[in-house]
């Protein structure tokens, strides 16, 4: 059938199974926005206030389901603001598809009105890109979009469309199929190293499971769990990864790295065998690389072989689908544990003995509220008061790293936050793309007054669909976490790290037609907020003083050694 | 060590500054870079010299894999291989130079493709040292110009690049 390229893309968009597309128009796209008016049956178009929150949600709607996130934003400055989202989706390698509206093929290059070279700006920030020059390249154009960005190691990928190309007509049919001879990502892992990896975890006297966002990814977690629980072994998660093992399971010590567990960390400073899976070694988790698991033997197992042995050299790389490697080496296992080859029981408890030391420490805990609330405390009442099984998104600070101390994930998918390349701004629009896909579901955003205040502009959008966000403001009047290092590495010179003529966010919810409410003290937390949270159809901003002076702990300093924690 | 890589890639708008950008994106380091389609119009072949270590090498490969436009890529300095390069290289040839630099250009088999009363231009085929060697035979002040093609190569015998 003959269409018109912006027929094309929306008619593309619902053969493909797309559902609900993130947006903002302008003159470059508006024959797609047009065809949106006319052509649509089905696919929903979200209007944000601002291109980078459109990308956000985009990427919180695919973080919490796994399906591709879908972003129409116009060109120049409606690409530029989408970069910020874009490099977000890119760093934690979530699925996006961004459509941007580009000037007429024949002025591409003569610095027209609105025109930025998005290709080029967005290169070093996608999976891969592509300008689509004919309207007959088009709809296999968008199908090898969404085949890139879907598969191996995901990521974002744009699809820069000249207006001319959108006007222009072609015969169209959905294109079922989609061959890249460049593009063949591995997916069943090495059988030999697959064995050799089970023999090396059932020789192991103190192992580890290291477990990251690839888990997530793959939806991997039941395989994991399995895994580990049939062995008996320690795990930690990273921060992309909490809820990919259940937080309530005494195999887990709590999260690794930088603001990880005193146990979890000097369990892999001190662990024989590291069982790396979906990880990346980010410098964030190792801290000083030459001294990261000194004894161990590693087995990494990650869908792209470029993560293996680039921070950390490996003894056992493995790369596929974790998935589907953790499969088999269930699997090798189960043959193994019924042949009566186990591992070591003796040594298996004292290394759980000695851990067990480690987790006496209770390195998390913190003082009373006293006349001023915790923020920990704060966020372990919102773990409370939503049992713990809500959908958290997070910004980018303290209140992140207490988010993910506090808040206790039994489940997969649950926290969205940006771990890679920590962009703050990116928890409220997140939570907009949760709310959309999960409408029966409590979905909090734990944020702060710093973070929030770089997309407030989304509440407006959160009214126009109804997103019932419960936002949970840990205002402490600091960037907190500039703050905290500025105390401890900058002799306490607090430049441009206190917030001064905040607004007041309740007055401000309100104007924007949402209900806010204010939490001064202690004694009133969980009232308070379990009033907030019974507002199941309202979005409620819930501005919560807290200590002002409270770090982040435990803490490793950026270039120290995991057994060189910080305490208290 | 200086490795020689050769790459396969499709020949599409975009794929070379995709190579280029990998490389200074990550820190790494391109000595010469050739690139032109190949005897099938939707491939070019690239080769890259670069240097590193063992690791930096491969992590190179790697994140050249990686790019959707790569095909196929191949460390040439892995094994046995042939690799050739050529230079023009334009000489101010005056007074007892002149015949100097004919000798020059006799010992090293280099053509001299260009002449003027003033100026030779030499024309040398080989691998990248020979030609090195023979800049190092020339006073820096008599060098007009130099350009280089940066290396092309293959493997030895039956080993080769294709899709």
């Amino acid at each position: 059938m003959e269409l018109t390229g912006a027929q094309i893309v929306i008619k593309f968009l619902e053969d493909e199974g797309v559902e609900h597309i993130w947006g903002y128009p302008g003159g470059a796209v508006l024959p797609i926005y047009d065809a949106l008016d006319t052509d649509a049956e089905k696919l929903q178009h979200i209007l944000v206030r601002h291109e980078q929150a459109a990308v956000h949600a985009a990427d919180g709607y695919a973080r919490s389901t796994g399906k591709p996130g879908v972003v129409l934003v116009t060109s120049g400055p409606g690409a530029t603001n989408a970069v910020t989202g874009i490099a977000t989706a890119y760093m934690d390698s979530i699925p996006l598809v961004v459509l941007t509206g580009q000037v007429p093929t024949g002025m591409i290059g003569l610095d027209a009105f609105q025109e930025v070279d998005t290709v080029g700006v967005t290169r070093p920030i996608v999976k891969h890109n592509f300008l689509v020059k004919d309207v007959n390249d088009l709809a296999m154009t968008l199908k090898k979009a969404f085949h890139i960005a879907t598969t191996g190691r995901p990521g974002p990928v744009v699809v820069d469309i000249p207006k001319d190309v959108q006007t222009a007509t072609s015969d169209y049919e959905y294109p079922q199929e989609v061959k890249l001879r460049s593009y063949q990502p591995v997916t069943k892992g090495h059988s030999g190293q697959i064995r050799r990896a089970v023999d090396m975890m059932l020789e192991a006297e103190r192992p580890i499971f290291y477990v990251g966002g690839g888990v997530v990814l793959d939806d991997a977690s039941e395989q994991l769990t399995a895994l580990a629980r049939k062995l008996g072994y320690p795990v930690t998660t990273t921060l992309m990864a909490l809820g990919a093992y259940p937080a309530s399971d005494r195999q887990w010590l709590g999260m690794l790295g930088m603001h990880g567990t005193y146990e979890a960390n000097l369990a892999m400073h001190h662990a024989d065998t590291l069982i790396a899976i979906g990880a990346r070694f980010d410098d964030r988790v190792t801290g000083n690389i030459e001294r990261f698991c000194p004894n161990a033997k590693i087995i990494h197992v990650d869908i792209d072989p470029a993560s293996i042995s680039k921070n950390v050299q490996v003894d056992i790389p493995i790369v596929g689908s974790v998935r589907s490697v953790l499969e088999d080496m269930n699997h090798l296992l189960d043959r193994q544990l019924e042949k009566g080859v186990a591992p070591d029981e003796e040594k298996l408890k004292a290394w759980w003995d000695q851990i067990e030391q480690w987790r006496a420490v209770d390195c998390l805990k913190y003082g009373p509220s006293v006349g001023q609330i915790k923020p920990q405390a704060a966020v372990e009442a919102v773990w409370k008061v939503t049992n713990g099984d809500a959908f958290v998104t997070s910004d980018v600070g303290q209140h992140q790293m207490y988010a993910a101390q506090y808040y206790r994930f039994d489940k997969p998918r649950r926290w969205i936050n940006s771990g890679g390349l920590g962009t703050m701004g990116f928890g409220l629009p997140a939570a907009m793309g949760v709310a959309l896909a999960h409408p029966d579901e409590t979905v909090v955003c734990i944020t702060g007054e710093g973070s929030i205040q770089m997309n407030i502009q989304e509440l407006s959008t959160c009214l126009q669909y109804g997103f019932p966000v419960k936002i949970v403001n840990l205002n402490n009047g600091f960037l907190g976490m500039v703050r905290q290092w500025q105390e401890l590495f900058y002799e306490r010179r607090y430049s441009m790290s206190y917030m001064d003529s905040l607004p007041d966010f309740v007055a401000l919810a309100e104007a924007y037609g949402h209900v806010g409410v204010r939490i001064e003290k202690p004694e009133e937390l969980e009232s308070k907020l379990a009033e907030a949270f019974a507002m199941k159809d309202r979005l409620v901003f819930i501005d919560i003083q807290v200590e002002k002076a409270e770090n982040v702990y435990p803490m490793i300093p950026a270039g120290a050694g995991q057994d060189e924690m910080i305490l208290v | 060590m200086k490795h020689v890589i050769s790459i396969l890639l499709e020949n599409e708008a975009g794929a070379l500054s995709r190579v280029a950008g990998l490389f200074s994106a990550r820190g790494y380091n391109i000595q010469a870079l050739t690139v032109a389609p190949t005897e099938d119009p939707t491939l070019s072949r690239m080769t890259l010299t670069t240097v590193g270590n063992e690791r930096q090498i491969e992590q190179i490969i790697k994140q050249l894999n990686k790019l959707i436009d790569v095909v196929k890529v191949v460390d040439l300095t892995e094994g046995a291989h042939y690799a050739v390069e050529v230079m023009l290289v334009k000489l101010r040839a005056v007074g007892p130079q002149r015949e100097e630099f004919k000798r020059l250009a006799d010992i090293f088999e280099a053509r001299i493709v260009d002449v003027t009363p003033t100026t030779y231009t030499l024309q040398l085929l080989g691998d990248s040292s020979t030609l090195d060697r023979l800049l190092e035979n020339v006073p820096n002040d008599y060098i007009l110009e130099t350009v280089r093609s940066g290396a092309v190569g293959v493997q030895h015998g039956d080993k080769f690049l294709h899709v």
